[in-house]
């Protein structure tokens, strides 16, 4: 009876979608507010669904498992079209998959992945960390150009995935350049108050002369660093280089204010991608491959920062 | 009273001069200072400037500790602060008034701890717990959870400025400590509060106002928090709500209980908490200068603490006491000091 009943509601749901291309229903279930990246990410997913006429049912789970379960479990009882999760964790998320599954509705995972079989999603939209280190360690080797440099490093969060991932991609990128070292490497927490503790240390242990480039984990610690480099009487951006990830808004006006001299992108339009992959399944069933990187673009000086500034300032970072 | 001071906070001195020794034997540059581009620079000020969140915390911690209560909300009371400040100062507030609504915004979460405690008789570690884990919330709603930055010069020199080439924090929260120390010490608030801390009922019945005092221990508490909050955020130039202040109210704890101060309330030394926070960031400023890799870093700070809690706790300190007493020349100037000597040891135990 159930199994009938089941099968009656998918292809209720089956049938609109077949008959229309547009108007479909999507439930995101966005993981809360961590972050400004993350706010930015939700402001995004409802832009891109807006211009491609996607209602969005957009679910805040207040970093919490339980709550994305609920929430998935609540889209697929009002019969959605697709599900875009932004997963909280890893593991744990079997049986709920499996429930979206039996009744028909794909899932697809966006900016982080999961321990699962992956018959249980459709794909996921992820950008690649390790990638993301090495588009700014081959930044920093053809901008000093052989010559002499010593590094310093600010890192992420200990033990946390992108601080390990970008650490490793970036001493891949460099690993073949003599002439680069890191020659201290200590964490700022992500926070632009560590990034400029530990850098006010930096310049006094190494001495400021004796540092050639930075590079950060995320905009935010070079942010606070540029401030401590300016305050021991330096300038950011001439004297010591900068390099860092994530393209925040913030790192544009340095940029353009030849502060800071680039950023590789950790884009939040994860949605973008995902849509894409949505429409075409839609369209004549073309299922998308199992992963799907999203651009690790680079942005320098010579980019036009103050447009890129303006264009970011109100997506929520 | 400046020798019984001195005597009070010997351990703490002798604590603090072995972390910048080996502060020291890392990094040999470490007490150099010198004039550069209008400011004093060095190791030796950025461990007093960082210290400056800490030490402003401990101030306030250490009086509501002597009550015997504990204030948990002061790292979010900075996060709010810090988005107060900010929001007013973006709004186009003068950067006095922007000051001055942080501040009123500490007191008013200091008020709220206070009345939770004094009037409501909640335990502290609840009722201060509750404005830990909602206090952040409020900030994320004043910031939109975004880093809210502003560029007032007038608010960025709080916590990134200098006055007479020293960098403001500094001066900031050394008048913090002289002006409560003075208030507390030259009057008998002091003596009451201790008296609370100790036993409230008998207090009461000796007619202290423990109520009002209570409150105004959380209150200059809140107070604390609020410019710690602002000097964090003017530091970096904008009001980051989900990290300011984090984990903050622990540190200050930890200040307090380097600095001597038992958790079980009674008596206590400000001066003794403020050594304690330089100790705390001559750890960190240790941790940083070393260049060991980061997965140490905790592991370095934990083994630094508890070998100073450990030389702290009554029975080395009753061990060390004895171990001098058996030594000949110490034994020979005993007879006049052993009275007062003893004592202090009792009442902080």
């Amino acid at each position: 009876m159930t199994i009938l009943k089941s099968l009656l509601a998918s292809a209720a749901i089956l049938v609109p979608v077949v008959a229309m291309a547009e108007g479909e229903t999507v439930g995101f279930s966005q993981i809360g507010s961590e972050s400004g990246w993350r706010a930015a990410e939700t402001t995004v997913t409802k832009q891109q669904a807006e211009e491609r006429g996607i209602t969005l049912k957009f679910a805040d789970a207040q970093q919490k498992q339980e709550n994305q379960i609920k929430a998935i479990r609540g889209f697929v009882a009002q019969g959605v079209d697709a599900i875009l999760l932004a997963p909280v964790v890893a593991t744990g998320w079997e049986d709920v998959l499996e429930e979206a599954k039996d009744a028909d509705i794909p899932v697809i995972l966006l900016d982080r992945n999961i321990d699962a079989p992956e018959d249980l999603y459709m794909t996921a939209v992820t950008s690649d960390q390790v990638h993301e280190g090495m588009v700014a360690g081959n930044w920093l080797k053809e901008a000093v150009a052989g010559e002499e440099c010593p590094i310093v490093e600010l890192q992420g969060t200990t033990g946390s995935s992108p601080a390990i991932s970008r650490k490793k991609g970036f001493e891949e990128a460099i690993a073949d350049a003599p002439n680069l070292k890191i020659t201290r490497s200590q964490t700022g927490d992500f926070t632009r108050a560590q990034g400029k503790v530990v850098m006010e240390s930096f310049l006094k242990s190494e001495g400021g002369a004796n540092i050639c480039a930075l590079y950060a984990h995320n905009d935010d610690m070079a942010v606070g660093a540029i401030q401590a480099i300016k305050e021991a009487g330096l300038k950011p951006g001439e004297d010591i280089k900068i390099v860092s990830i994530d393209s925040v808004p913030d790192i544009h006006l340095a940029m353009k204010a030849g502060e800071a001299n680039a950023t590789v992108e950790l884009t939040p339009n994860m949605a973008g991608p995902a849509f894409d992959v949505l429409e075409a399944y839609w369209k004549d069933g073309t299922m998308p491959p199992k992963w799907i990187q999203t651009e690790s673009k680079l942005y320098t000086s010579d980019d036009d920062n103050a447009a890129i500034y303006e264009s970011k300032k109100d997506l929520g970072y | 009273m400046m020798k019984s001071t001195l005597r009070r906070v010997t351990p703490q001195i002798v604590i603090l001069a072995l972390v910048l020794a080996a502060n020291f034997l890392v990094f040999p540059g470490f007490f150099h200072v010198e004039f550069q581009h209008g400011r004093l620079f060095g190791n030796l000020i950025d461990v007093l400037n960082r210290g400056a969140p800490t030490a402003l915390l401990a101030t306030g911690m250490t009086l509501v500790i002597a009550t015997r209560g504990i204030d948990l909300s002061v790292g979010a009371v900075m996060a709010i602060a810090g988005a107060v400040a900010a929001s007013a100062v973006t709004g186009g507030a003068h950067w006095t008034l922007a000051v001055l609504m942080a501040l009123a915004a500490g007191a008013a979460c200091g008020l709220w701890n206070g009345l939770l405690v004094a009037i409501f008789r909640i335990q502290p570690i609840v009722a201060t717990l509750v404005l830990m884990v909602a206090g952040r919330g409020i900030a994320q709603l004043l910031t939109e959870g975004a880093i809210l930055t502003f560029n007032d010069p007038g608010l960025i020199r709080l916590g990134a400025g200098t006055i007479a080439a020293v960098p403001t924090p500094i001066w900031l929260w050394i008048a913090v400590a002289c002006v409560t120390g003075l208030v507390i010490r030259r009057s008998a608030l002091g003596l009451l509060i201790e008296a609370v801390g100790i036993n409230q009922t008998s207090s009461r019945l000796a007619g202290i106002n423990a109520r009002v005092l209570l409150i105004a221990v959380y209150l200059v508490s809140g107070l604390c928090a609020a410019l710690a909050g602002v000097i964090v955020a003017a530091d970096i130039k904008g009001a980051d709500a989900n990290n300011a202040g984090l984990w903050m109210e622990l540190d200050a704890i930890l200040a307090v209980v380097i600095g001597g101060n038992s958790l079980l309330g009674g008596r206590f030394s400000i001066t003794a908490s403020l050594l304690g926070a330089l100790i705390i960031q001559g750890v960190n400023a240790l941790i940083l200068l070393s260049g060991m890799p980061v997965e140490f870093n905790l592991v370095i700070k934990a083994l630094i603490i508890i070998a100073i809690l450990v030389i702290q706790s009554p029975r080395v300190r009753h061990s060390l006491y004895l171990l001098r007493a058996s030594t000949g020349p110490v034994l020979r100037e005993r007879p006049s000091r052993a009275a007062p000597r003893t004592r202090p040891e009792k009442g902080q135990s």
